[in-house]
């Protein structure tokens, strides 16, 4: 049963069309890759699910709820949670701070209580803390727990923003190109942190990727763009081989010399 | 070399993280409250008047500090919360309740205002609150008939749970008081600051598409966030007329709000002791000034001086010092700490601190 559905969505930014008339729905419990080169239209795709960008056409529903109707404030409340292409923490604030921000959408404390730190204050911020230490033990952040996200190297705020989106306790986790910058250690820890957040929590992943290799790996189904449109459906295999996609890819020329090196990282 | 060993979630979550701590504040409470034995009343009036400052800065120091959002119109509420506060208490309210309803009330104003003005951003919103501090002096004298216009208005006496407080008679009285106050205040936004609408701030501060994407409805978090402060440093303004004595619609210009944040940038944005530690340069400035132009003899008398010395240490602050004093003792602190091993480009600074100041 599809748990996110695209329907016909197109975007213009003036004269550009970024998204044209596209179809798509992610299937509760997969992992669903979107592909393409840059400026394909994939981030676009994310930034409409987040209700940062609103489609000229078109509709988006998240479990059958019309996302369209919602600030972008409101889409996290459904239980979608995302990280950014470009990370985006709060930087001036540590590890433990950021991923206490993800609990944000659980909030039950009023300002008063707040304010005095009465009543549920005290038990919500436990309950909270409890929360984000079960993300930190699940991605190893112990040891950046106190630090400022300021100090730390690229490859562990990339893992601090994912750890953050999980603090949320997503049922839809939006990943802008987990692997990118990452060395190939760090891709590999992050090829089975999306296996586990699929398989063990039973979190639906959409990623938008380049590296092939992770998205061969990880994904069920991949849909690759260009030009804001779709190029091609299915099981990363047969995208993959797709001469459509490679012909996006590496140009019309390419075709014929690489149509039989599927599998390969494109 | 301290090290701080966590064993619960309650040591994030307490207010002092370690008995070290604790035994340092309070050491910190018992000489605040042994002072008015040893210091005499004009002193004592001084040091008053750094925490009335503090109250104000605190204030600001929420909305600056905490959330991002410049402004330089926080006098116009210092000026609301005292004169709601005195007109509330003339027309016979007793002082506690007329204190906290003047907070109460120009916390809501300030919520009020903030939902247009906080559309605007960096320097669009300090010139919409730059206007607001000038127009609020006008309001004051269209008011005449409440306000007392350019005569102003005398600040009647205190009465709290039966015992007057006076200035004059009784110092100490108004120095417990005022410390009572601030502590309050201090301690609400500490609690805060342990709580999601804390961190909600934050959150907004450093990267308001994020705090989006995390379920923050950044408008209502900065109208909050506009609300609150202008509470707190409409009490601050209450305390300060009331102390003064007198007032018009002079004593609460301009130039007092951009005072208060010249005063949490040099104390460090950010930091409750940024505050505290600004307001003690603020009060302690013009003293010293005089100090030294005693010295130097009338002839070196300069009108405005003042004013260009504050603003000569904003600048400064601002090219040497982004963090202000309590960042640069956090620094000591560290260098003592690490010692030997600190290095020199530890605290090399990422993003400018005022984020405020980009334009979007």
């Amino acid at each position: 049963m599809s748990l996110l559905e695209l329907e016909n969505v197109t975007l213009r930014f003036g004269g550009v069309t970024a998204v044209n008339d596209l179809t798509m729905d992610v299937r509760e419990g997969e992992v669903f890759a979107l592909v393409g080169p840059n400026g394909a239209g994939k981030s676009t795709v994310f930034n409409m699910i987040s209700r940062f960008y609103t489609p000229a056409s078109g509709s988006i529903t998240f479990d059958g709820q019309d996302l369209l109707r919602l600030k972008p404030h409101e889409v996290p409340r459904l239980g979608i949670a995302r990280t950014f292409q470009n990370i985006e923490l709060f930087d001036r604030a540590t590890v433990l701070q950021n991923l206490l921000v993800g609990r944000h959408r659980h909030r039950r404390t009023t300002l008063l209580e707040e304010m005095f730190f009465l009543g549920r204050a005290r038990s919500e911020e436990r309950a909270h803390r409890h929360a984000v230490e079960e993300v930190i033990d699940f991605l190893d952040l112990q040891p950046y727990r106190d630090k400022f996200i300021a100090g730390l190297p690229y490859g562990v705020r990339k893992v601090v923003e994912l750890a953050r989106a999980l603090a949320t306790k997503p049922r839809l986790l939006l990943l802008d190109e987990p692997a990118s910058g990452l060395s190939v250690e760090e891709t590999q820890d992050m090829r089975w942190w999306i296996e586990d957040i699929r398989r063990q929590m039973g979190i639906t992943v959409l990623m938008v990727e380049h590296d092939m290799g992770l998205v061969g790996k990880v994904s069920d189904r991949v849909l690759a763009l260009d030009g804001g449109r779709k190029l091609a459906e299915g099981t990363p295999a047969e995208v993959q081989a797709h001469p459509e996609v490679i012909a996006a890819y590496l140009g019309t020329g390419a075709i014929s010399k690489t149509a039989s090196a599927t599998g390969e990282r494109v | 070399m301290r090290f701080h060993f966590k064993t619960s979630y309650d040591h994030d979550i307490r207010l002092f993280p370690d008995w070290w701590n604790f035994a340092a504040y309070a050491a910190l409470l018992v000489v605040l409250l042994a002072l008015p034995f040893v210091l005499d009343s004009f002193f004592l009036g001084e040091v008053t008047n750094v925490l009335i400052w503090a109250v104000a800065g605190l204030g600001l120091m929420l909305l600056t500090g905490q959330t991002g959002q410049i402004s330089l119109g926080h006098s116009a509420f210092m000026a609301l919360g005292c004169y709601t506060c005195v007109i509330m208490m003339q027309s016979g309210v007793p002082f506690l309740l007329a204190f906290v309803l003047a907070g109460i009330i120009t916390g809501l104003v300030g919520a009020l205002i903030a939902i247009p003005a906080l559309r605007l951003h960096g320097v669009y919103l300090a010139i919409a609150t730059l206007a607001l501090a000038i127009i609020a002096d006008d309001i004051i004298v269209m008011l005449r008939r409440w306000t007392g216009g350019v005569n102003g208005m005398f600040a009647p006496d205190i009465t709290l749970f039966g015992v007057e407080i006076n200035r004059w008679v009784n110092p100490e009285y108004w120095y417990y008081m005022t410390l009572a106050i601030v502590l309050v205040v201090t301690l609400i936004y500490r609690n805060l600051l342990r709580s999601p609408l804390g961190r909600a701030f934050a959150a907004v501060r450093d990267s308001e598409v994020s705090a989006q994407a995390m379920g923050i409805d950044v408008a209502r978090t900065k109208t909050i966030a506009f609300g609150l402060s202008c509470a707190i440093t409409g009490l601050g303004g209450a305390l300060m007329g009331l102390f003064a004595g007198s007032f018009n619609n002079e004593t609460f210009n301009f130039l007092i709000a951009i005072q208060l944040l010249m005063m949490i940038v040099v104390g460090g944005l950010g930091f409750i002791h940024g505050a505290f530690l600004g307001a003690i340069v603020i009060a302690f400035l013009p003293q010293g000034l005089s100090l030294v132009t005693d010295v130097l003899g009338r002839g070196f008398y300069v009108p405005g001086l003042e004013i260009g010395v504050f603003g000569m240490i904003l600048i400064l602050f601002i090219i040497f010092e982004p963090m202000g004093l309590y960042g640069r003792w956090l620094k000591t602190r560290i260098w003592f700490e690490l010692f030997p091993f600190a290095r020199r480009d530890m605290f090399r600074r990422q993003k400018s601190y005022l984020k405020t100041e980009r334009v979007r």
